[in-house]
């Protein structure tokens, strides 16, 4: 919602586009099947979008809208995410614009109990959280989607019926153009919390509700202070309902503030409410100056998914497939996690280089980081909004004691979710060999950085299809030699990033390891490989490589070998 | 004092809340003074037991 007198786009700070309807092919009579099909073109539908044409592969994305969406929503961009964003080249507005952070605070009753710290590697490229408004990410992964000319981008276009088959999937698209069918090898259902793709096809979204609900504000005002998560258990600027505040670019600042148990929805929504809740909330932190009011909206928790997010030849991805709670800062995050995911199985199925069967993972893969983020959100979120008396009383005690004692802190943590380790993946078949490793990233999880003398990283070599990291003195071996030719024969897309120690380069293509920092970073002696997929995630790791095993694990995540 | 590991102490802070809930509003505080009686003799330590309750009032409003 916008303050009076204001229409739903009218943004303090955000110029919203118009996109016209296009006059496509489908009305003028040709007959294509496109190998996607994409529904929806919010950030999660633009990023598949992109992951696809880094592949080489074409989609068309409809919208039923003609613009941006109207608020804010989502702000909180995650360093795997800034990875994928990385790999799809649409990065660097993002780095222009969006404000990194890593450090949070909690209060209780005005004072500091909890500093968050989120950790930060030095050789890491990006930081832990960015934050920025929807809008802009929605605007910079357009700007990205104009300039491919692989992707068809088709406003105002709306799907009224969806028809899958074994052999592909036809879609019924409304446009003020006209109405077409438009037929796709495969869909990619990016349509939202309410999706139209789920229900047209009969799905339902199951699991729990929370009470508790928070107004969502975004407001405009000069205030000083750094970029950092805050969160107040029990301000007397709201009392009874903790407040969360997070700095946005362009001196807008998101208020969350809880609602106590019983108040009128539509009495709180009010403008004159929204203003005299955030004022005080405001008098509270210290900020007197003069504010704006830019957009609010009502939330309450849920953890809600699908029972499968694949339906045949449809793959729902975003929040079409899972609702989380935006404690976490999961929604956005774990959207782009998904377009990456199938993004890169469904390229290499299109293009023949894998089998079909790679597609069976998606659903295990990225619903097991769901159900990973519904844990850990579940126990934020009885924290932030406790659902019973003894879960208030709970809270309550904790805080308290947090004021002079250390030990009950951490309770009050936010969570801000590291991303899902893939360990018992399909495509994970070794993760026992993490056992001969005495550290260093475990299989399945996402692979660390490195930052190279020349100011590069490590992982700006990876590859677009299987990537070995190999530890050695000097150049490998003539054995490894062979494996890496192997591997590169079973994948065209194949790259080996040998590793040297400091002083034993010889091979004119091994990254030299001056300091020996990336062998500790991946607890590496000489002779360890770990093997990346795509996504940077580890396929799997050896302290001595295991031709066979690795062999196999390259086969089974091209899907020309089941697990 | 023994240090009970973080993810020790969110459990029993989950235990507490759902028994909490289970004894119900009425005999909350009926149950958590026989909590910290069953605590302190499961303890064995009186003055620690003092200490627990000198923590868990200091500041109590």
């Amino acid at each position: 919602m916008r303050p009076a007198g204001k229409g739903p786009l009218d943004s303090l700070y955000f110029s919203y586009p118009h996109f016209p309807a296009r006059r496509v092919p489908e009305l003028e009579g040709v007959k294509a099947t496109h190998p996607v099909a994409i529904v929806g073109a919010g950030p999660i539908g633009m990023t598949a979008a992109l992951v696809l044409a880094r592949y080489g592969i074409r989609s068309v994305l409809i919208d039923r809208k003609d613009t941006f969406n109207d608020g804010s929503r989502a702000i909180c961009i995650a360093r795997p995410s800034m990875h994928i964003l990385d790999r799809i080249g649409a990065i660097a507005p993002f780095l222009d614009k969006a404000l990194g952070w890593r450090f949070g605070r909690s209060y209780y009753r005005g004072e500091q109990i909890f500093r968050l710290e989120m950790p930060h590697p030095p050789n890491e490229k990006y930081l832990p959280m960015y934050n920025l408004q929807q809008q802009y990410i929605e605007k910079f992964l357009h700007d990205a989607v104009g300039a491919s000319n692989l992707i068809d981008m088709r406003w105002q276009s709306e799907l009224s019926a969806i028809e899958s088959r074994n052999d592909g999937v036809s879609l019924t698209v409304s446009s003020p153009a006209g109405d077409y069918r438009l037929d796709a090898d495969y869909v990619l259902a990016a349509d939202g919390a309410r999706s139209p793709v789920r229900s047209m096809l009969g799905l339902r979204l199951k699991g729990d509700n929370y009470e508790g609900r928070y107004v969502i504000a975004d407001i405009r005002m000069d205030h000083d202070f750094p970029t950092e998560r805050r969160a107040f258990f029990e301000p007397s600027g709201n009392p009874g309902g903790t407040v969360l505040i997070h700095k946005q670019p362009d001196d807008i600042w998101r208020v969350d503030y809880q609602l106590r148990e019983g108040e009128n929805e539509d009495e709180v929504l009010r403008e004159e409410n929204i203003r005299s809740r955030v004022g005080a909330i405001l008098a509270d932190i210290g900020h007197t100056k003069p504010w704006e009011l830019e957009w609010w909206s009502v939330y309450s928790a849920n953890t809600l998914c699908l029972d499968d997010y694949r339906l045949g030849r449809v793959f729902f991805i975003g929040d079409a497939a899972h609702i989380v709670p935006i404690f976490g800062v999961r929604g956005l995050n774990n959207g782009l996690a998904d377009a990456d995911n199938i993004g890169w199985k469904l390229a290499r199925v299109l293009h023949g280089e894998a089998d079909d069967c790679l597609l069976d993972s998606y659903s295990p893969e990225r619903r097991g980081a769901t159900l990973d983020v519904f844990a850990n959100a579940t126990k934020s979120t009885r924290f932030m909004t406790p659902p019973t008396r003894g879960w208030r009383l709970a809270r309550e005690a904790a805080l308290s004691l947090s004021l002079k004692h250390e030990f009950p802190r951490e309770l009050a943590n936010p969570r801000q979710m590291q991303p899902y380790t893939y360990s018992k993946s399909p495509l994970t078949p070794y993760a026992g060999r993490d056992a001969e490793f005495a550290g260093g990233p475990l299989s399945g999880s996402a692979a660390p950085n490195a930052r190279l003398p020349d100011g590069s990283h490590l992982l700006d070599y990876a590859g677009d299809g299987m990537t070995a990291i190999l530890f050695c003195e000097g150049a490998p071996t003539a054995e490894q030699a062979a494996l890496l030719t192997q591997l590169g024969k079973i994948d065209k897309r194949f790259v080996a990033l040998p590793i040297a120690r400091q002083g034993s380069v010889s091979d004119a293509k091994a990254i030299a390891d001056t300091d020996g920092e990336i062998a500790r970073l991946f607890a590496a002696e000489t002779g360890a490989l770990y093997l990346l997929r795509p996504d940077l995630h580890i396929a799997g790791r050896w302290k001595t490589a295991v031709p066979g095993e690795i062999v196999q694990t390259a086969r089974i995540c091209l899907g020309s070998e089941r697990p | 004092m023994s240090v009970m590991p973080f993810e020790d102490l969110e459990s029993a802070y989950e235990t507490l809340a759902t028994a909490i809930d289970s004894a119900g509003a009425e005999r909350e505080a009926l149950f958590l003074t026989r909590l910290a009686l069953v605590l302190g003799h499961e303890l064995g330590d009186l003055e620690l037991f003092k200490n627990s309750i000198a923590t868990a009032l200091e500041g109590l409003e």
